[in-house]
């Protein structure tokens, strides 16, 4: 061994000048390299398009041969609504040529354009891999959606864009103030998913109260099936159903102050209370054993299996799960049960929201052309085509009539239908990401879900990150308006 | 002819210098300049913050968790890798009964074993990291699945979802995939030490141990010492960051029990829009990995045998 080692002179051997060099390369490439190679670049020095002429057809006076590039994230929901309406766009206006591409790492594809600032036209910001939307609106990297809103309808030009949508999808598209900066194209059901077969063979109705839960779970455990299961790799998933919840004991006000980051939000006695009726299914022994270890797909695997019988999740676990979900299985989301009669909403309070953001930047060259697509999606049509190809509600209001819709859709939509105006809209996961998920979500609830924090202790702890957050002056902070 | 030796030496060296300038010199020196900054990464725009985001890194418990963490991989994955890989080198290749007229030989089958024991390297670390994923599911996983068929039916570990036993997990999967390597490249290096050495210790009546410890070990030295700066890198870089990522709930949990400093440096820049407080953590992680190399090369120096 010794032949190829340096032992006569004093100079380097060719193993220590390996060795040496090998050490400083490995080290600098994978960690440094790669934040620095993404550097900065020139700011967004290209031109933007034209504008075309306006006129009723083109309210948003879209340049009719200007390029358009879209990039939509290819996850769950796949990717054909998206290619409808883009051959829409297309149609409409022949001499413009339009680029279309897919992607799972929409951030990895997306943050060195954004950053040498000349980004796509228009953005499908989701999944995994997302951008910050606090960061970009802070940097003002993404273009106001108002003109988009204050256009007529596709289908009714008496009516706005705005007239056209769901409740709420405006609101979640604002940070502060009035600008509109996102574009919220699915509609989320989240809440407490089940299987009404499972409790027809438990002699059971989904239980209204909390002491039903109880009395349901404790049946279930005789017949050896748990009550519950979540992901536990992914505690995060647990909020679904919890934020509802607290929303319904104590009001909606308590979520508001905790999406506020105000200093003791996290201490009112109705976050107490919902932390312990989860603890308590913890405690009895109602949680599939193992939850703690199991990820997303391992959870939804058990629960459709028939291992337990509840799972918090959303409305896009019916098309996740479609190949193992069985047919008599008669997916059903339930609002959360009521803790008791003192609870200030009534049982029917629950979460939906806007999903699949979609942005224009700020950067765009054809910015009006990104708006004019998203305008096109907005349009009863391809609001139809997004529903029957991915099982769920987009943000356009209606649009369900004359196509089948499945189990989980249906029981969506009726429990939208009761639920009336007690719909209530979390924005922790939206606005702070990491105090969402891996703070709260991981360190907090994903420890005394397992067994090992009080709920009295969780909520010392997220009040502590809380309160960090609010304090971290390289956070943008938004408030409820 | 001795005056043109260095500028003939230069002649041949500058681009090879230059491309490493470029790549990985340039890019260095470029991340220690963004630390001082607020840029977030989604925008080109920031401002300089002269040392905030290092006042921040030093207030930061997640930092100190990571960091700990990562020096606990640096440290224990290249004994216990090098150790087995070791041990099983010598029982590959020296190991053996004396057969027939060969002096030295390895363990029955040794010819399996070596392709065993490397089989895992030809795996991609993603690859080896689902898969184990899978393994260690408490539910429906192949770990439990087999303490249930001996017999053990309650309180089976929760393996990646306790925070106690999560990191010990993963670091058995990195001791699984790069153990092989070693084996191999061991093996390589005993293969050049000359049989006359063993045949001389056989003569004189010296055990397996003695063998080793006496012989295998001070002529492998070199080779070990390099394989342990390797392997220390690999644990506080890309292998440690990948298994964390894929494993690990959160990832990084539970409760950060296993988060690593470039899953921190990661999180930072890819998730949380904060590059310059990444960069921050990415000169310290670079800090800590000199330091390590420096002390495992100063550690190890000791007398070169020739032969």
């Amino acid at each position: 061994m010794g032949s190829t080692s340096a032992h006569n002179n004093e100079g380097l051997g060719r193993r220590d000048l390996i060795k040496r060099s090998a050490a400083l390369g490995v080290i600098t490439v994978p960690t440094m390299s790669f934040l620095a190679s993404c550097a900065s670049g020139d700011s967004g020095s290209d031109e933007k398009v034209e504008k075309g002429t306006k006129s009723a057809e083109n309210p948003l006076a879209v340049n009719e041969s200007a390029p358009l590039e879209l990039v939509i994230f290819d996850g769950g929901f796949g990717t054909k609504y998206a290619e409808d309406a883009k051959a829409v766009y297309a149609k409409t206006y022949p001499k413009a040529k339009v680029t279309f591409s897919k992607t799972q790492k929409i951030q990895s594809v997306l943050q060195p354009r954004f950053n040498g600032g000349t980004p796509p036209d228009l953005i499908d910001n989701s999944g995994a891999q997302q951008m910050d939307m606090g960061v970009l609106v802070g940097k003002k990297q993404l273009a106001d959606l108002t003109p988009l809103l204050d256009a007529p309808s596709i289908d009714d030009p008496n009516k706005t864009v705005r007239d056209t949508l769901r409740p709420g999808i405006v609101e979640m598209g604002q940070f502060d103030g009035d600008p509109v900066w996102i574009m919220y194209y699915a509609y989320t059901v989240y809440g407490v998913w089940y299987s009404q077969t499972a409790l027809d063979k438990l002699d059971a109705t989904y239980p209204e109260n909390w002491d039903d839960m109880l009395a349901l779970c404790a049946k279930a455990k005789k017949k050896g099936i748990a009550g519950w299961t979540y992901a536990g790799k992914y505690p995060y998933y647990l909020p679904f159903s919890l934020y509802p919840f607290i929303a319904k004991i104590g009001g909606v006000e308590v979520l508001d102050a905790i999406d506020n980051l105000e200093p003791k939000a996290w201490e009112h006695p109705a976050v107490k209370a919902a932390f312990e009726a989860y603890y308590e299914l913890f405690k009895k022994g109602y949680v599939l054993e193992g939850t703690p270890g199991l990820d997303h797909r391992g959870s939804q695997g058990a629960w459709a299996n028939g291992k337990a019988l509840f799972i918090p999740n959303g409305s896009w676990v019916e098309n996740e799960e479609a190949s193992i979900i069985p047919k008599d299985f008669k997916l059903s989301v339930g609002a959360p049960s009521s803790l008791d009669a003192s609870d200030k909403m009534p049982f029917g309070t629950i979460w939906a929201s806007g999903g699949e953001p979609f942005i224009v930047p700020a950067n765009a060259k054809n910015a009006e052309g990104g708006m004019e697509q998203l305008r096109i999606m907005l349009s009863e049509a391809s609001s139809k085509s997004f529903t029957s190809s991915t099982k769920s509600l987009s943000a356009y209001n209606g649009g369900t009539d004359g196509i089948e819709l499945s189990d989980g859709l249906k029981s969506g939509v009726a429990a939208l239908e009761k639920a009336g105006t007690n719909v209530v809209n979390p924005r922790l996961q939206d606005w702070y990401v990491k105090l969402q998920k891996e703070q709260i979500g991981v360190s907090g609830l994903g420890e005394m879900m397992a067994g090992r924090a009080t709920p009295a202790e969780a909520i010392k702890k997220i009040q502590g990150y809380a309160d960090a957050a609010a304090k971290d002056g390289s956070i943008k902070h938004f408030k409820h308006q | 002819m001795q005056h043109g030796k260095y500028r003939f030496i230069v002649g041949f060296l500058i681009a090879p210098m230059a491309l490493y300038v470029i790549f990985v010199v340039w890019p260095f020196i470029q991340s220690i300049y963004y630390s001082f900054t607020d840029w977030t990464g989604l925008s080109p725009d920031f401002e300089m913050v002269g040392f905030d985001n290092y006042t921040k890194m030093f207030k930061d418990d997640i930092f100190w968790k990571s960091l700990e963490h990562s020096v606990l991989l640096a440290v224990l994955l290249p004994l216990v890798t090098l150790g087995l890989a070791l041990f099983f080198a010598f029982m590959l290749n020296v190991g053996g009964r004396r057969r027939k007229d060969a002096v030295i030989s390895g363990v029955r089958g040794s010819g399996f074993y070596k392709i065993a024991y490397f089989f895992p390297q030809v795996l991609s670390i993603a690859i080896v990291a689902i898969l184990f994923q899978f393994a260690f599911d408490p539910a429906q996983g192949m770990i439990n699945g087999s303490l249930k068929a001996f017999g053990f039916d309650h309180d089976l570990p929760n393996w990646l979802g306790d925070p106690k036993l999560a990191l010990w997990c993963i670091m058995a999967v990195l001791v699984w995939c790069t153990t092989g390597f070693f084996v191999v490249l061991f093996s390589a290096g005993m293969a050049s030490i000359p049989k006359d050495f063993y045949e001389a210790a056989l003569l004189d009546g010296a055990t397996r141990f003695t063998t080793f410890f006496r012989i295998t070990l001070p002529l492998l030295w070199d080779t070990v010492q390099s394989g342990w700066v390797y392997m220390g890198i690999l644990a506080l870089g890309a292998e440690g960051f990948a298994v964390v990522n894929i494993m690990s709930v959160g990832p990084g949990g539970p409760d950060y029990s296993t988060t690593v400093l470039p899953l921190y440096v990661y999180q930072a820049a890819f998730r949380d829009g904060q590059a310059g407080y990444a960069t921050t953590i990415g000169v310290a992680l670079l800090l800590v990995t000199l330091a390590f190399a420096a002390v495992v090369m100063k550690l190890g120096r000791r007398e070169r045998l020739e032969y």
